[in-house]
Order: C-alpha cells, then sequence, then structure tokens
C-alpha cells in the first residue's frame, strides 16, 4: 500500500489542494517520465485559472521581485513599478528547475515569500509591497549530497516524494475531483490535539528539529481528511503525513516499542522514548486501536524512512565517495559581467561593462529641462555621454582550501590529532579572509568528506572531532575525492585549493583491496589527474622521516612538497598561506 | 500575511522575548542579533514586534518622524519650520521597517526622486529605508547573507545615528536612529565583527526540544492559521499588558538606581571575559537597568546582571577559534565564578 509510485501521486493531490500553505515540492530526480508525470498530474489536479510559472536559474533579482519598468516610466515621465515574477504569479504555482544550483540569495528572496505571503520591493526607486501567496516545485537535480538545492527553502517545502519508480495514480484512494471540493472545505476540517501531539512525538523521535515540519504535517493530516470527505482528521491522515513529510526528515531512526501480540493492551510502562503517556480516551476509533496512537504515526514514518538513509546510518565506515564530474556544467566563466552587484561607477559601458540603466537616467534627469532649453528634441530624452553608469560585479572569487587528511593507521593517531589542530588553525585565518575550508578524510578502505566547502567554524569543529583513525592508506581514493571537489568548486565560482597531508604510503587500491603495489600505481594516475587540472596543490609529508615515495607523489601532481615530520600547526598554517595566491582587494 | 503573530503567543525562547523587551524600554542598547536555527520563531517574534509596540508621538508631515519633544534631534526642516512656531504632531505606531535582502542601495539611504525629476525637472531627494526606520526598528532577516556594501552602509549609519548622502548631486543629512534587529542562520554564513559589534544583544535561539513546548508551538500556530482574528482576541489582553509594562519600563527607567556594586561586577565580568574596549560594560549596565525598569524595580540587582549577561556578552568575546562552540558557555562560566566569589 506504501508503493512509492503511488505515494508520489497522492503528494501530487495533496500538494494541489493548497500548494500555498505546503510551500513546495522537491523533485529530487533528472528530468524523466516520472518528473514529468508528476507535475502533469499536478497540472492537471490544479484549477484551470492557476498561475504556473518557471522560474529560470540565472533570474535578474529587479525581475524576480519587481522593479522600475523603463520603457513605461520614460512614456508616461513618471516611475512606472513593474511587477516582479513572484508577484505576478500571485495565488499559483512556481516551477524551479536546477534548484540545487539556486544562489542562496535568490533562496532567500523565496523564503520570505512563502514565510509572509507577500513580495517587498525596494530597488530601483521602487517601494512596493505585493501580495505573493505561492506554492512551489522544485527540480533538484544535484546527483550527490553536496549539491543540493538551499536548505532554508527545503525546509519550509513539505514534500519530497521519491519518484524512482514513477507516478502510479491507479491505486490513489481520492478522485482527482475531490481536489476541488477538498480544497473549499478544508477550513472546517478539525485537527485534534491528539493528532497534533502525535505529529509532534514522532517529529522528536525522527530527530527532527525544525518546527515548521510537525506544522507542515499537521495540514497535510488536515488536507487528507479533507479529500476523503471527512471534517475530522484522523490518527490515519496522521500516519500519511508522517510518511509523506516527515520520514524524508529523519535523522535519527526512531526506537520502535517491541512488538506486542494483538490482544494484549499497550502496557502503559513501555511506551517508545519521548513519548508522552498515551491518551487512554480511545473514542477516536481507529482501525488498530488497541496500538498506542502515537505509535501508529510513527511507524508509517519510520516504514517510509529510505532505505539510503538507514545505510548511511548505519555505515560506520563509509563506501568510497564518488562523485560524478562529467561535463555537465562549463566551468563558471569569469567576467565583469556576471556575480553579485558590488555598487556603481560612472563610466561608459562597454564589452566588459554592463550598463546600469536606471542610475543613467538618474543622473541625466534633473537636467532634462536644461537640455531641452539648449535646442534638443523635446521628446526625447537626453542622456549625454557622462550621464553613464555601469554597475560592478563582485565575482565570487571565493578561495576553498580542500584538505585531504591521511587517517589511515600508518599515520598514526596522534599525528591526526595534529592535522585537525592545523585544520581549526587555519579555519581562524579563513574566517578572517572570508574563505571557505572542506575536509576529505581517507582510511580503511575509502574516504569520506567530512566537511563539505564552509565557513562555519561551528560544523568545522564539529565534523573534525569525529574523524576517527586507523586502516590501510587508499590514497588514490582520497586524491580522486579531492579532485572531484575541486571541479565542484571551480564549477561554482570558486578558486580551489588542495592541501594533502599523507605520508605517500599508498596500500589500498580504489576498489578497496590490499596491495601496495596495485595501490602505488593508481594513486600515481590520481596524481597526475590532479596534474592535469592543474590545481594548486600542497602535499604536507606527514611521515617521521620524511619518504621519497611522498615526494614522487608531489612531483607527479605538480604540489609543493613540505617534509613535515613533526606537524606544527602553526608552520603549516603558514605553508599554505604561501600558496595561496594574492588576495583581491 | 496580514495580522502578525501575537507576541505575547510565542513559546518558549525567553531570552530572546527578553532581549527584544528590553531594546524596547530602552533603544540605546543597541540592536538584537538573533541567531539560531530554522523555524525556530525569530522572524515571527520581530514581525509581532511591530504590533506590540506603543504608539510614538511625531511631527506633522515629517519624513524622519522627528520627535517634536527633542529640539536637538529635529532635522533640518523641522529645524526651520520650528522656527515659525511649535510643530504640529500626532501618534503613530512604531515603524518596523523590512531591509530586504536584494534591496539596492538606492533604496537603503534614499536617492534623487525619479518622478519629480522626470516630470519636473526638480531636484528633489526621496528618503529611503534608513529614514523610514527612524526612531524604530531595521529588521534584516538573514543578515549574514547582506551584501558587504549595504552592511558597510548599515555600520556607518547604526554608529553616527545619521544619514549623509551624497549621491546625483544630492548632499543631504537626516537623522537615523533605528534599532538594528538582525536575524540569521550561522550555518549559512558568518557575520562580519565589525557589525556583529554593533548589535547590542545577541541571541542564540535553539529549537525546544521538550515536548510538551513543541506542541504547544504546533497547536497555536495551527489556531492562528486556522482563524487569525479569533487567536489575536485570546492574547490581545496579555499584549496589552506587555505593552503596559514597556511604558511603565520607559518612565521608570531614568529613576533606577544602579549601585557601584553592581557596576564593579560587570567590570569584572567583562575584565574577566577579555571583551575589547568598554562597550561592553555599557551594554550590560543599560540592559540590566531597562530589565530593571521593565520589571518594576528601583535598584538593580545581582539577578538582573545574571539575567543579561549572555547576551550581552557573548558576541564580543575575543575570538578564540579553538573554543568557537562555548561563547555561551564562557560566559556563563565567568558568571558562575563571579557571583561565587
Amino acid at each position: 500500500m506504501n508503493d512509492p509510485s503511488t505515494d508520489a501521486a497522492l503528494t501530487a493531490l495533496l500538494f494541489a489542494v493548497d500548494p500555498v500553505g505546503l510551500g513546495g515540492v522537491c523533485l529530487r530526480t533528472g528530468p524523466g517520465p516520472g518528473r514529468d508525470a508528476f507535475v502533469s498530474l499536478l497540472r492537471a489536479c490544479l484549477t484551470e485559472t492557476t498561475k504556473f510559472r518557471r522560474l529560470p536559474l540565472n533570474i535578474a533579482e529587479g525581475r524576480l521581485l519587481g522593479g522600475l519598468d523603463i520603457a513605461a516610466t520614460l512614456r508616461a515621465g513618471k516611475p512606472i513599478a513593474e511587477r516582479g515574477l513572484l508577484a505576478e504569479a500571485d495565488g499559483g504555482v512556481v516551477l524551479i528547475a536546477m534548484a540545487e544550483r539556486l544562489p542562496v540569495s535568490t533562496a532567500a528572496q523565496l523564503c520570505a515569500a512563502i514565510d509572509t505571503g507577500e513580495i517587498i520591493t525596494a530597488r530601483d526607486g521602487v517601494a512596493a509591497r505585493q501580495s505573493a501567496r505561492l506554492g512551489f516545485v522544485a527540480f533538484d537535480e544535484g546527483d550527490d549530497d553536496d549539491e543540493r538545492m538551499p536548505p532554508a527553502l527545503r525546509d519550509r517545502f513539505a514534500f519530497q516524494p521519491d519518484l524512482t519508480s514513477g507516478v502510479d495514480t491507479d491505486d490513489l484512494p481520492y478522485d482527482i475531483e475531490a481536489v476541488a471540493h477538498a480544497r473549499a472545505s478544508l477550513a472546517e476540517v478539525d485537527v485534534s490535539d491528539d493528532i497534533i501531539t502525535a505529529i509532534s512525538s514522532t517529529t522528536m523521535a525522527l530527530g527532527i528539529l525544525s518546527l515548521r515540519a510537525p506544522l507542515l504535517a499537521v495540514r497535510v493530516a488536515r488536507i487528507a481528511a479533507a479529500l476523503d470527505g471527512r471534517t475530522q482528521a484522523t490518527m490515519q491522515d496522521a500516519a500519511l503525513a508522517a510518511r509523506l513529510v516527515l520520514a524524508p526528515r529523519a535523522t535519527i531512526i526512531p526506537q520502535m516499542p517491541p512488538e506486542e501480540s494483538e490482544e494484549e493492551p499497550p502496557p502503559p510502562d513501555q511506551p517508545p522514548e519521548n513519548e508522552p503517556p498515551e491518551p487512554q480516551d480511545q473514542s477516536e476509533q481507529t482501525e488498530q486501536n488497541d496500538q498506542p496512537m502515537g505509535d501508529i504515526v510513527l511507524e508509517a514514518a519510520a516504514a517510509a524512512i529510505p532505505a539510503g538513509l538507514l545505510a548511511q546510518l548505519k555505515a560506520a565506515e563509509a563506501a568510497p565517495k564518488r562523485q560524478s564530474a562529467g561535463g555537465k556544467a562549463g566551468a563558471l566563466k569569469k567576467s565583469s559581467k556576471r556575480g553579485r552587484p558590488a555598487g556603481l561607477r560612472r563610466a561608459m559601458p562597454g564589452p566588459n561593462a554592463r550598463l546600469n540603466l536606471v542610475e543613467t537616467l538618474r543622473a541625466a534627469a534633473p537636467w532634462q529641462r536644461l537640455r531641452r532649453t539648449e535646442g534638443a528634441d523635446p521628446a526625447r530624452v537626453q542622456v549625454r555621454a557622462d550621464d553613464f553608469h555601469i554597475t560592478r560585479f563582485k565575482q565570487r572569487s571565493e578561495t576553498t582550501t580542500i584538505f585531504a587528511v591521511d587517517a589511515s593507521g600508518s599515520a598514526a593517531a596522534n599525528r591526526l590529532a595534529e592535522a585537525k589542530g592545523a585544520v581549526e588553525l587555519l579555519l581562524a585565518d579563513c574566517y578572517i579572509r572570508r574563505d571557505n575550508v572542506a575536509v576529505i578524510a581517507f582510511r580503511g578502505k575509502g574516504c569520506e568528506l567530512l566537511l563539505p566547502p564552509t565557513r562555519s567554524l561551528v560544523r568545522a569543529k564539529r565534523s573534525l572531532s569525529a574523524l576517527p583513525g586507523g586502516g590501510g592508506t587508499p590514497l588514490a581514493a582520497g586524491l580522486d575525492a579531492a579532485e572531484d571537489l575541486a571541479e565542484l568548486v571551480q564549477r561554482r565560482g570558486g578558486t580551489p585549493i588542495i592541501v594533502v597531508l599523507t605520508d605517500g604510503r599508498a596500500n589500498i587500491t580504489r576498489d578497496g583491496n590490499g596491495g601496495r603495489a596495485q595501490a602505488e600505481q593508481e594513486a600515481m594516475a590520481a596524481a597526475t589527474r590532479l596534474r592535469a587540472s592543474q590545481r594548486t596543490i600542497l602535499l604536507v609529508d606527514t611521515s617521521p622521516r620524511p619518504a621519497p615515495q611522498a615526494q614522487a607523489f608531489a612531483n607527479a601532481m605538480a604540489a609543493r612538497y613540505l617534509p613535515l615530520p613533526y606537524v606544527d600547526p602553526g608552520r603549516l598554517s603558514r605553508a599554505v598561506q604561501n600558496v595561496t595566491p594574492a588576495r583581491r582587494g | 500575511m496580514g495580522v502578525a503573530f501575537p507576541f505575547s503567543a510565542i513559546a518558549g525562547q525567553d531570552e530572546m522575548k527578553r532581549a527584544i523587551v528590553a531594546v524596547a524600554v530602552d533603544p540605546g542598547i543597541g540592536g538584537v542579533l538573533v541567531f539560531g536555527d530554522r523555524g525556530t520563531g525569530k522572524s515571527t517574534a520581530i514581525r509581532a514586534l511591530a504590533a506590540l509596540l506603543p504608539e510614538i508621538r511625531v511631527v506633522d508631515e515629517c519624513r524622519y518622524h522627528c520627535d517634536p519633544a527633542l529640539e536637538v534631534r529635529l532635522c533640518a526642516d523641522c529645524t526651520t519650520r520650528l522656527a515659525n512656531g511649535p510643530l504640529p504632531s500626532h501618534m503613530t505606531p512604531v515603524a518596523v521597517v523590512d531591509l530586504p535582502l536584494g534591496a539596492s542601495e538606492d533604496r537603503v539611504v534614499g536617492a534623487l526622486d525619479l518622478e519629480r525629476a522626470l516630470s519636473r525637472g526638480e531636484k528633489a531627494f526621496e528618503p529611503g529605508l534608513l529614514a523610514r526606520a527612524n526612531r524604530g526598528f531595521l529588521y534584516v532577516d538573514e543578515v549574514n547573507l547582506l551584501e558587504d556594501h549595504i552592511v558597510d552602509l548599515l555600520i556607518d549609519v547604526a554608529a553616527s545615528g545619521e544619514n549623509v548622502v551624497e549621491r546625483d548631486g544630492l548632499s543631504i543629512r537626516h537623522p537615523a536612529r533605528f534599532v538594528l534587529v538582525g536575524s540569521g542562520n550561522p550555518e549559512e554564513g558568518e557575520l562580519r565583527p565589525q557589525l556583529l559589534d554593533r548589535f547590542g544583544l545577541s541571541v542564540e535561539v535553539k529549537t525546544p526540544t521538550d515536548l510538551a513546548t513543541r506542541i504547544d508551538i504546533v497547536k497555536r500556530r495551527d489556531a492562528y492559521e486556522r482563524d487569525p482574528e479569533a487567536f489575536i482576541a485570546r492574547f490581545a489582553e496579555a499584549d496589552a499588558t506587555l505593552r503596559a509594562a514597556i511604558l511603565a519600563g520607559r518612565a521608570k527607567l531614568g529613576h533606577v538606581e544602579v549601585p557601584d556594586a553592581v557596576l564593579e561586577k560587570a567590570s569584572r565580568l567583562c575584565i574577566a571575559l577579555g571583551t575589547d574596549g568598554l562597550r561592553a560594560e555599557l551594554t550590560l549596565m543599560r540592559t540590566a537597568r531597562a530589565t530593571a525598569a521593565f520589571e518594576g524595580a528601583d535598584v538593580v540587582t545581582d539577578a538582573h546582571l545574571r539575567q543579561i549577561a549572555a547576551p550581552a556578552l557573548r558576541h564580543r568575546l575575543r575570538r578564540n577559534v579553538l573554543d568557537d562552540a562555548g561563547s555561551t558557555a564562557r560566559v556563563d562560566r565567568a558568571v558562575a565564578e563571579l557571583f561565587a566569589a
């Protein structure tokens, strides 16, 4: 009954009832029939007049939020505001393609729209407040865990259905026709305190911190009841909400109470963790009413936790991380025409300078009268050369320092502590210079991205303290992971620097087997790949006595070689600074 | 959204509510920074503030909401008008101005009035968000994602209390005293230390992990969404009581005594924690006084100081990278040591 393809169809129905209240749906899958089927089902469920707009990834802020309509402004002789895409789509659904590449600043605007239901514009001389009650459908096409749509936005979305097995409408418990009826009767559905309690405790048991999750689940329960034509939400509705809304957000595997035999009433002394005493009033008869009500909801959620998540949580040793680095997107082109706007300047526009029309007109405006008296055509706006303004853009040229740390047994445990110290020390520098840091650890059979690129000291500390040591040295896998991450950073417009801390004693091959000769051969190949991509690399030799292998690897990848028999965090940090290119400004 | 969620209906988050009330009683404390997890009611609390605050008296037709009672802080227009007799005034709600993330510089500081320039060829100043926020609150959600050049601007104006506009051939200065309220999630980016220092208080909000509170929050939110009017009516009385206490606190503020012994403790606390400059002591003293005034006390006590030490100090500690997560713990430790002695 919990067939994912039916759940996906159900998600579309539920969302169609109240897109605004549910925030959005995140479809984490590539283009394909599943996604198309979901969208066409959703559109079939929405009323014909519902607006359905597509949000291009590179949308200019002016177009998103609204601003000055220059053509109309010049015609009318007074500022005419242009409605932004969000305000235009008011009451409808906005589709975000490639949501994993959505800039954080755009995501923040969308979050504000979800939170307040309106768009406040304060730009280009326009100050407006427009209604923007929206639901979103996001296509998240990132192919690994590092490429996901911004978490702040994802938190506000009710659903992230699994579309891998398609969308199946055959087993749907409701008709598409029920959607319109549910929409009309939604306000009459009552959600009892018991259900709110059950949903809240399930949220806790699944380790979900955000308070938006239970709120969205309550809304889904209400919608489910409305779809069924009832005015009272039941535990079944709550279980459905838990399965669809809460389960995908689970961070821990809930502690399930031991299975009870059917006849036995639930012993009150064995509630699951964090569970309040069960409400004894069983007046709301559910089909499984000899089970504590909260448990039904919890079980429904636990059963729907994606298998991948469980595996991830249980994995004591992480599998080798392969990131697809295919040519899906070209390297970010650098030019002075993109990036974040960083002020304006009076200058002539040209191939490398983008005209800022509003500022130019603003500069020209006060002189119009005067210039007309000088005999110019009164019907036209008189713009002179020195009125021209260009926008200056700041390229995101952040440096991301990727640490690939050898945490194997040969790089003994105390060296690991030193390496951690060095990384933390470097974080202090990065904090001042507003750089990012990422940490990859390789040991045993594979490597693990301990810390995705971040500027947050809090997160850095947390993930570093959890770095264990021991096992063999899968140097090839470590170098591969560093290169993959460097590519990702570069695609996002950053400048990667790789720092490898190792003793160079590779003895685990890429496929996780022992064998020094092959391991070294593979590591050498990985090093050559790094050289080919012309990265800035620092290889820190952490062996007690500097060894020729490490030096050879450094040469192969054209890295700076730093023998550091006893890692001194201060010295390491200075060494990294020396390979860092000169900073802007 | 229409009507805001009532302030007194916000469950838990006592430190945040206390800090907001303290700056409402004494805006001189400086801004409040609310940092914390997603979905913890940061934005809700600040948007509730506008409905909570008592009204203020402003000069009629003044674009900067000048206070007729404070002649030294009048804007240029009001000063000119004052020469012709007393200024007419009226009561108006306190402005809580949103500074949206995408705001451009011209909207923040103000710029040439395009309409008048285009249609009449006149050079006139159109005030920006800073002018609207004068004597009120300026709220920046996701303050850590704000663009650098806007941050620079805010730092400058927050320090001087005056907005100086030199652009488009305009040369204008006007009062811009506002309480800066910022919120954000530290995992999405750090805040520049210079801006951090401009905030008087810094509050950390965490998602409540206690089930009863969480159920309560979900229930209240659900009730609010189903019937906002009825829900607001339910909390109208609590909001009114709080408003009255803020007003009483403001009236009392000048009469609350700060004993030397408390001042000494504040200074010793700052020395023990190695905070830079004197701003920490001043904030401690002002916040303790505002809290005492709000509670109706005549004298500031150690208890007031202890209550507000963490929000007043935690963002001023010299950054120790290797002991970062523990800035609250460090303040707590220092407070415990001081008061144990």
